[in-house]
């Protein structure tokens, strides 16, 4: 059966997720973008369900609806701080689906074989689709579909464990069991000795064990990462999750899975890839756990954290002509980004000049910090990159760091012995007056002393960040 | 000095009357802080302002003033009342009554005598020039505090009196040099002719001098800075000034190794200096010297031959009047002008000129103090002489004279790093290194392209043509990801995440090619996947729409 409809779709589709991903370059463009994807996928399935899967298509509608429902559900209630937890759920979602549908193309395989051998006739366009091919294509198939078992395997153990450290139910402290690494390492080499016994014909048990142990590489790895460098897990995540549905998409022969999977698997790899150069770290060293080698002694910090109150912050407020604010994760964390739109209405009401400065590993997920600013009402013409201010510092007459430690840490840049040294940061400290809200006088998720804090022009504002905000409100008018 | 003068006040109290030991922290009476009245004839300041005594209520202590205390610096006794304070009359309640008595002037003799062993004084009272008083205090068992002696160490900043007092100085000399001058300070074009700016010099670039730079910059005149050391260039520049440089080579003096201070620098700098003044002197309208070393003579640093050399209508405002003047011609505490017309102010009381500033500063640098002898805010006064900046500020203490103090344990200020210069690079240079650049990323294209491409062709030689045709889909498809995901704004970087993750649920597509199976087992495996997909697509679209739709433009 040839299905001519249903490819001209796919193409249409295709086009339509490139054109959904490409109208992300702007906001405004990215409104409209998002209904390509909509309408792409749309098409993509019903034609699916006319054409190659048109088997139980009235269980599929009901299946699609039912999920849809639930999908409905969340994106309606979750919290926008919550985003990295969603995101990292659905990805297991789709490494779950990928496992599954994987085992189901073993399972036919095996089901063809069986019947040519008892001569029957085989049922169900897949099958179909399997019973055509060659031993050579057989062969390949099952190196495609093992492939996207072991990836969507350690995708769904993964992101099940990200999200867990995300929404704080799993320990967010990197942890291993004894042995490390070399498990992983030990694990990976079970699964290529499964993956040549699978293919010498030993059986579908070779599978499972394969899956076992994907599944078991999964929870590992990330239970090995700290909460700091989820940016970068999720981030990966999302590209395996792209990777594992090409894989899916050789074996079962359809190149729209194949785009897309493709198209996600760049997409993760490269916001991975920016979230690492925000760190000045190579993945590896994210993956693999710990910060990089730190060599010599770190710079003794001088000096004294001088505590403030809300009544000074908002009289250095009222002298400022321009304002930055930094937010991080801590924002995140206290919920106090309505707080902080409200203090920026009011600032830009008195016609200050107001601008928010976003460091690229800001918060739990790339592009955090934007998604809650907005989610606040803030414009997002006055939220700008790390590249687009930092040469403004200099200018500037107060700048607010809530909840932010690390991208705003002078000694990436004097501390040649820092852990983080050579990390790109906000030079907040170049500004006049630097107000650093935070809850206490630890030094944060990365353990790394800040000098920041030290020096002459930063005032520390302690305390939860919603609540100093919400003080410092009553005294801003 | 002013305040070596002795007064006729009221005879002394009986010391004791009302012994409290604030050591033991005991008692419950909260500890009480009075302030007198100034006695010294023109003191305009008071150690306690109505804001003050708030805070140092919060720490749980009592505050009392003596009736009228506040008057000159406008603060009247009602204000006090109103924050809470207890107005006394005349200062025998006051002595006899408070247990730390905070004043801005050094204690006369008289006020000396009222001190008891339950008692602490915390004022100015420079003790290199006062041993005696300082001995008699000591005797008297009393604890006193100089505020002239908190160390410069930054998390002193918030009690350094002479700072305070020292900004104040500078910004009412040039406010004094103004009053004086017959021009504007800054320069004007108007329909009646043009105005020059005028020319300010600043000399020593200390808390005053900067200041006084600050005030004059911002009033629009000319202003340059000279300074001994040489690296609080950056900082006279900062504020608009201009360093002015001496063509002097000499190993450059630290700062930090004095406290921040300046040190006497050697007769051959001393000599290039004056040649500089010299050479000014003729073009500047206003000097305002600032020039001091702890426990010295002002150096004369403005001689009489400069101010001959300067126009008529010039003025001069030597803040140095207290020791000496850094102009010989300086009289202090009064204005004179010279034969050729130079106007030269010797006030030494620019604080207390503006009394209700420096009042309002002076009393927050005492309540800082205060805090740190009241570190559990619980109205108790604990003097721990273990800490570097109580330490150094005390005096007397337990009947024993602690001056001068051990060096504090943090050093004044940083000390300066070498900066190594980066050298500017030739045109030529910047050319070579960009073809290096350009060769080198071309290099790398190159190779990695020829590595793809083998890569490529080896896995054509093995697979069979269906894998191929699928696979340069695959190849496809990772190139047009790579070009659009990288133009994709930083900002929608989480919407980017949502919405890729909404279409990695294309697997949905296998799972329902599956549905149409024999086996039951793949049937009900492919229906899970085809559930949870849906999930997925929905909750994905979904929720990129929220968020995309909260971006709103100002």
């Amino acid at each position: 059966m040839d299905f001519g409809f249903t490819t001209a779709a796919y193409v249409v589709a295709a086009v339509l997720f490139i054109l959904s991903l490409g109208g992300l370059s702007g906001q405004e463009s990215a409104k409209r973008a998002i209904w390509y994807g909509i309408a792409g996928m749309a098409l993509a399935v019903v034609a699916t369900l006319i054409g190659p899967g048109s088997g139980l298509w009235g269980v599929s509608v009901i299946l699609v609806l039912m999920g849809g429902v639930i999908g409905w559900q969340l994106a309606n209630r979750v919290q926008m701080t919550q985003m990295p937890e969603l995101v990292a759920a659905m990805h297991s979602l789709v490494g779950l689906a990928a496992v599954f549908v994987g085992f189901n193309a073993d399972f036919t395989i095996n089901l063809v074989e069986a019947a040519k051998e008892t001569g029957q006739a085989v049922e169900g366009n897949f099958a179909l689709l399997v019973a055509k091919k060659t031993p050579v294509e057989i062969g390949i198939l099952m190196v495609e579909l093992s492939l996207g078992v072991f990836i969507g395997a350690v995708t769904f153990t993964g992101s099940i464990i990200a999200y867990g450290k995300l929404a704080g139910k799993v320990n967010t402290t990197a942890q291993q069991l004894p042995g490390g690494h070399m498990l992983n390492l030990a694990a990976v080499l079970g699964s290529v000795l499964m993956l040549v016994l699978y293919l010498s014909g030993a059986g579908s048990w070779t599978l499972f064990v394969l899956a076992l142990l994907a599944f078991f590489i999964g929870y590992h790895l990330i239970m090995g990462i700290g909460g700091a460098d989820m940016p970068v897990v999720v981030s990966m995540l999302n590209s395996y999750s792209g990777w594992a549905a090409a894989a899916i998409g050789f074996s079962l022969g359809n190149d729209l899975l194949i785009v897309v999977g493709a198209l996600v698997g760049s997409s993760g790899a490269i916001l991975s890839y920016i979230m690492c150069k925000g760190m000045n770290r190579s993945f590896v060293s994210v993956i693999l756990g710990g910060w990089g080698g730190t060599q010599g002694e770190q710079q003794a910090v001088e000096g004294e954290m001088v505590p403030t109150d809300a009544d000074n912050v908002a009289q250095l407020l009222d002298e400022a002509d321009s304002v930055i604010i930094v937010p991080g994760y801590g924002m995140a964390v206290a919920q106090a980004q309505g707080n902080v739109a409200e203090l920026t209405r009011r600032l830009r009401a008195q016609g200050k000049e107001v601008r928010f400065a976003i460091h690229p590993v800001a918060g739990r997920l790339p592009g955090h910090m934007n998604v809650l600013l907005a989610e606040a009402k803030v414009p997002y013409d006055i939220v700008l990159e790390m590249d687009e201010i930092n040469e403004d510092f200099p200018d500037t007459d107060v700048v607010i760091v809530i909840g932010s430690n690390d991208i705003v840490n002078p000694a990436a840049q004097d501390d040649p012995n820092s852990p983080i040294a050579g990390m790109p940061v906000l030079e907040v400290w170049k500004a006049k007056n630097v107000i650093v809200s935070k809850r206490g006088q630890g030094t944060g998720y990365s353990g790394i002393e800040n000098p920041l804090f030290f020096k002459d022009n930063t005032r520390m504002f302690y305390g939860d960040a919603k609540k100093s905000l919400d003080e410092l409100l009553t005294k801003v008018a | 000095m002013l305040y070596g003068r002795d007064d006729c006040g009221p005879p002394p109290a009986r010391p004791g009357a009302t012994p409290h030991n604030r050591n033991e922290g005991e008692g419950t009476t909260p500890v009480k802080i009075g302030t007198p009245k100034e006695i010294l004839d023109g003191e305009n300041r008071v150690a306690m302002t109505p804001d003050s005594a708030k805070m140092l209520q919060k720490l749980g202590h009592e505050c009392l003033i003596e009736a009228g205390a506040g008057e000159r610096a406008g603060f009247l006794d009602a204000d006090y009342r109103e924050a809470g304070v207890t107005v006394v009359d005349g200062p025998d309640a006051l002595w006899q009554g408070a247990d730390v008595i905070a004043k801005v002037r050094p204690p006369t003799e008289g006020e000396v005598d009222r001190l008891d062993s339950g008692k602490t004084l915390i004022s100015m009272f420079y003790p290199a020039s006062n041993e005696d008083l300082m001995k008699r205090a000591a005797d008297k068992g009393a604890s006193v505090i100089a505020m002239d002696m908190v160390p410069r160490i930054s998390r002193a900043q918030k009690m350094d009196a002479l700072s305070s007092m020292a900004n104040i100085a500078g910004y009412r000399a040039v406010m004094e040099a103004g009053n004086n001058f017959g021009r504007f300070f800054t320069g004007q074009v108007t329909a009646a002719g043009k105005v020059p700016p005028a020319k300010v010099l600043v000399v020593g670039a200390g808390v005053a001098g900067l200041a006084a730079i600050g005030t004059s910059t911002s009033l629009g005149a000319i202003t340059y800075a000279f300074d001994v050391r040489p690296e609080v260039a950056e900082q006279v520049e900062s504020m608009g000034a201009e360093f002015v440089y001496l063509d002097f080579e000499e190993e450059q003096t630290d700062g930090s190794e004095s406290g921040g201070y300046a040190k006497p620098s050697s007769p051959e700098f001393r000599e290039a200096q004056l040649a500089k003044f010299r050479e000014l002197a003729p073009d500047i309208d206003i000097v305002i010297t600032t020039a001091l070393i702890p426990n010295r003579e002002a150096p004369e640093l403005w001689t009489e031959d400069m101010v001959k050399a300067m126009k008529p209508g010039s003025v001069i405002v030597d803040l140095a009047a207290e020791r000496g003047g850094n102009c010989k011609l300086t009289v202090k505490d009064e204005r004179i002008v010279t034969e050729n017309g130079v106007i030269i102010v010797g006030y030494t009381d620019f604080p207390s000129r503006m009394a209700k500033q420096s009042s309002l500063l002076f009393s927050t640098n005492v309540r800082h103090l205060l805090t740190d002898l009241t570190p559990e805010k619980d109205g108790k006064i604990n003097h721990n002489m273990e800490d570097d900046v109580i330490r150094g500020a005390t005096i007397a203490h337990a009947k024993e004279v602690t001056f001068p103090p051990p060096p504090p344990k943090t050093k004044a200020i940083a000390a300066q790093k070498p900066k190594p210069k980066e050298k500017e690079k030739t045109p030529e240079e910047k050319r070579a290194e960009e073809m290096a650049a350009f060769k080198k990323q071309t290099r790398s294209q190159v190779t990695l392209l020829t590595v793809g491409a083998v890569l490529l062709l080896a896995v054509g030689l093995v697979a069979p043509a269906s894998f191929m045709q699928h696979f340069i889909v695959f190849v496809l498809s990772v190139f047009v990801g790579f070009q659009v995901i990288w133009n994709v704004s930083h900002s929608l970087h989480t919407p980017l995440m949502a919405v890729t993750n909404a279409i990695s649920s294309i697997i949905i597509l296998g799972a329902l090619m599956q549905l149409g199976s024999t086996s039951y087992l793949v049937i009900l495996l492919a229906a899970v996947s085809v559930f949870m997909a849906g999930i997925n697509i929905f909750g994905g679209f979904l929720v990129t729409r929220r968020m995309l739709a909260m971006f709103q433009k100002s």
